[in-house]
């Protein structure tokens, strides 16, 4: 279970990077990266995956298994 | 222009808000310049002088340019991009580029860590010593990312601590920093705030990131102006200097934002800058795509102009880009790219900067003092029923007309009646002159971006374009080379209100202007 950016569309603003609760996010290249291993999609600790709230961009952040 | 006339804001109803307004039922919290002045002092803050406000405000404006129409002649600001996170979405911005409104639409600001901040101001510091003011703003918000702003503001003050500090936020995580603000010795803060009702908010933000959720609509816009409201009071408290900065979109806010120049000026803010919508479809802004229109000319003058004797109105914005470097209106952004300023040899002298600075100071009160000597010598002339017309000019600096007119890339506009000329704004124009040759596609949209002036007043000016404009109405005038332009201009209007009198001359009102998309563009 985890969140993916789609690079193409990730504007590289890092709103997303400090929210996570699991230190899962990343820069790499300008742009921002979600470490699979790491995300939770923010279960247990929020009611909506924070990175995906935050994101000002529509469909940059998406399900991996999509 | 004709379909613009339809909507036109109607001007009956901004001056009948005007009249409510300057008897204010509250008084202002902090009586910033000009907030007991009335009417006539109603474009100070832009061009107010030392004589016009406490001397511990003059300190805190008299050289940062975005406070004062004066200084940005004289001083220059950059920016730096550290903070690009935002927690709010406006539906004029895109954030694949920076702010379209509030910066250079359609371009990328290099980001910069702290580090690499803190470097590149040390080396334009040295390089343009009347280099003062250091914004964070944009793009993104400055306090969606504190760390990263105050950790450049720390360094900064460490490192190059005559250089002011200043912010821009929208205000939704401002209460919560103010403290931490006051800390960095900040003596400037701007907040855009576009709405004082939620349910206008709600047409302007489609949601706001708030305590881990997206929040959107009326509840959205609630909890934003609520924690702008709270962060502004909070900031005059602490006797922080507050400039509200406020997109004009016609349909949405336009009248409204007397209202919020009321609400603002209750609250203490010194500096209201209202700001015309840019949403060229291009930069893929929510209301770029739905087609929502940018206001003419005289819609942002209208608004602009009932709002006098509210909070201190900014006439003089340049909407610059984020990472801009220089003067208002000028960017030297590029010779000061990362790949450069790491060849830098960075030498950061106090003592000359000080020096380069009592001299530009110098230099502007010989101005001042010269200005204010040939405007008492042209009072008194000419005799004009109630008249009052618009002038561009054209100026290079120093307060006086010394430009032609095809090396123009903005006019300055000028209100002129028998007793005052007073700078009421500029207009960006597509340089007619290219390579020493007259460019005539580029003057049709000049004529339009001065069509509401009665006159032009240049130090010289080409048989083509003279004609042009003549058949436009507009009169070019080229007899006032090297005077100040307040003297030229009322010089001019004496004449012309002579010749009107003697009928040589007919007076008629002039038409609406459009305000030329794109902001400030470096390579204009």
């Amino acid at each position: 279970m985890s969140l993916k950016i789609v690079a193409d569309l990730c504007t590289g603003c890092s709103a997303c990077e400090p929210e996570c609760p699991n230190d899962a996010i990343s820069e790499h290249k300008n742009v921002f990266i979600i470490n699979p291993d790491k995300c939770t999609e923010c279960e247990g600790d929020y009611d909506t995956p924070q990175c995906l709230a935050v994101c000002p961009v529509d469909d940059c952040i998406i399900s991996l298994a999509a | 222009m004709q379909g613009a006339a339809a909507s036109y804001v109607s001007l009956a109803d901004l001056k009948s808000s005007h009249n409510a307004l300057a008897t204010p039922a509250e008084e202002p919290a902090h009586a910033g310049c000009g907030t007991s002045g009335g009417e006539g002092k109603a474009s100070c803050g832009t061009s107010a002088g030392p004589d016009d406000m406490p001397a511990e405000v003059w300190n805190k404006v008299k050289n940062h340019p975005c406070y004062s129409e004066e200084a940005h002649h004289h001083y220059a600001r950059m920016h730096v991009a550290v903070a690009p996170a935002c927690n709010i979405q406006c539906n004029y911005c895109n954030r694949k580029y920076d702010c379209s409104n509030e910066s250079r639409p359609g371009v990328v600001s290099q980001k910069l860590t702290p580090e690499q901040a803190v470097k590149k101001v040390a080396a334009v510091a040295s390089e343009i010593p009347q280099m003062t003011v250091l914004g964070i703003a944009g793009p993104g918000d400055s306090l969606a990312s504190p760390k990263k702003t105050f950790d450049t503001f720390r360094m900064l003050q460490e490192q190059a601590p005559d250089i002011k500090l200043c912010l821009s936020t929208n205000g939704l995580a401002l209460p919560a920093l103010v403290d931490e603000i006051c800390k960095y010795n900040i003596d400037h803060v701007t907040i855009t705030i576009n709405m004082v009702d939620p349910e206008v908010g709600a047409k302007i933000y489609p949601w706001i990131f708030w305590d881990h959720k997206r929040i959107t609509g009326v509840e959205a816009a609630t909890i934003l102006h609520e924690q702008q409201m709270k962060g502004l009071e909070m900031l005059t408290e602490r006797g922080v200097l507050t400039k509200i900065n406020s997109v004009l979109i016609p349909g949405i806010n336009d009248e409204h934002l007397i209202e919020v120049n009321r609400e603002v000026k209750k609250r203490g803010a010194f500096l209201h800058n209202i700001m015309p919508l840019i949403s060229e479809a291009e930069h893929g802004t929510v209301f770029g795509l739905t087609g929502q229109r940018g206001p003419t000319a005289q819609e942002l003058k209208a608004v602009q102009d009932a709002c006098m004797g509210g909070a201190n109105l900014m006439r003089h914005c340049r909407q610059c880009r984020a990472d801009a470097v220089g003067l208002l209106g000028e960017d030297r952004s590029e010779e000061f790219t990362l790949d450069k300023i790491e060849e830098m040899e960075v030498v950061y002298d106090l003592d000359r900067r000080r020096s380069y600075q009592d001299r530009v100071e110098a230099e502007r009160q010989a101005q001042h003092d010269a200005k204010v000597e040939a405007l008492a010598l042209s009072q008194g002339a000419g005799a004009a029923d109630g008249i009052k017309v618009l002038v561009a000019v054209a100026t290079t600096g120093g307060g006086r007309v010394n430009q032609h007119f095809g090396h123009a890339d903005e006019f300055q506009i000028f209100e002129v009646s028998a007793g005052e000329a007073l700078f009421v704004g500029h207009r960006r124009v597509d340089l007619y002159c290219q390579g020493g040759y007259g460019e005539d596609e580029q003057l049709p949209s000049i004529v339009t971006a001065i069509n509401d002036c009665h006159a032009v007043l240049v130090s010289k000016i080409g048989a083509c374009p003279r004609d042009e404009l003549k058949a436009a109405g507009i009169e070019p005038v080229d007899n006032y080379v090297d005077e100040f332009i307040e003297k030229a201009a009322l010089s001019w209007f004496a004449d012309y209100t002579g010749r009107v009198a003697r009928g040589e001359t007919t007076h008629a009102a002039r038409g609406d202007a459009s305000i030329r998309q794109g902001a400030f563009t470096a390579a204009a």
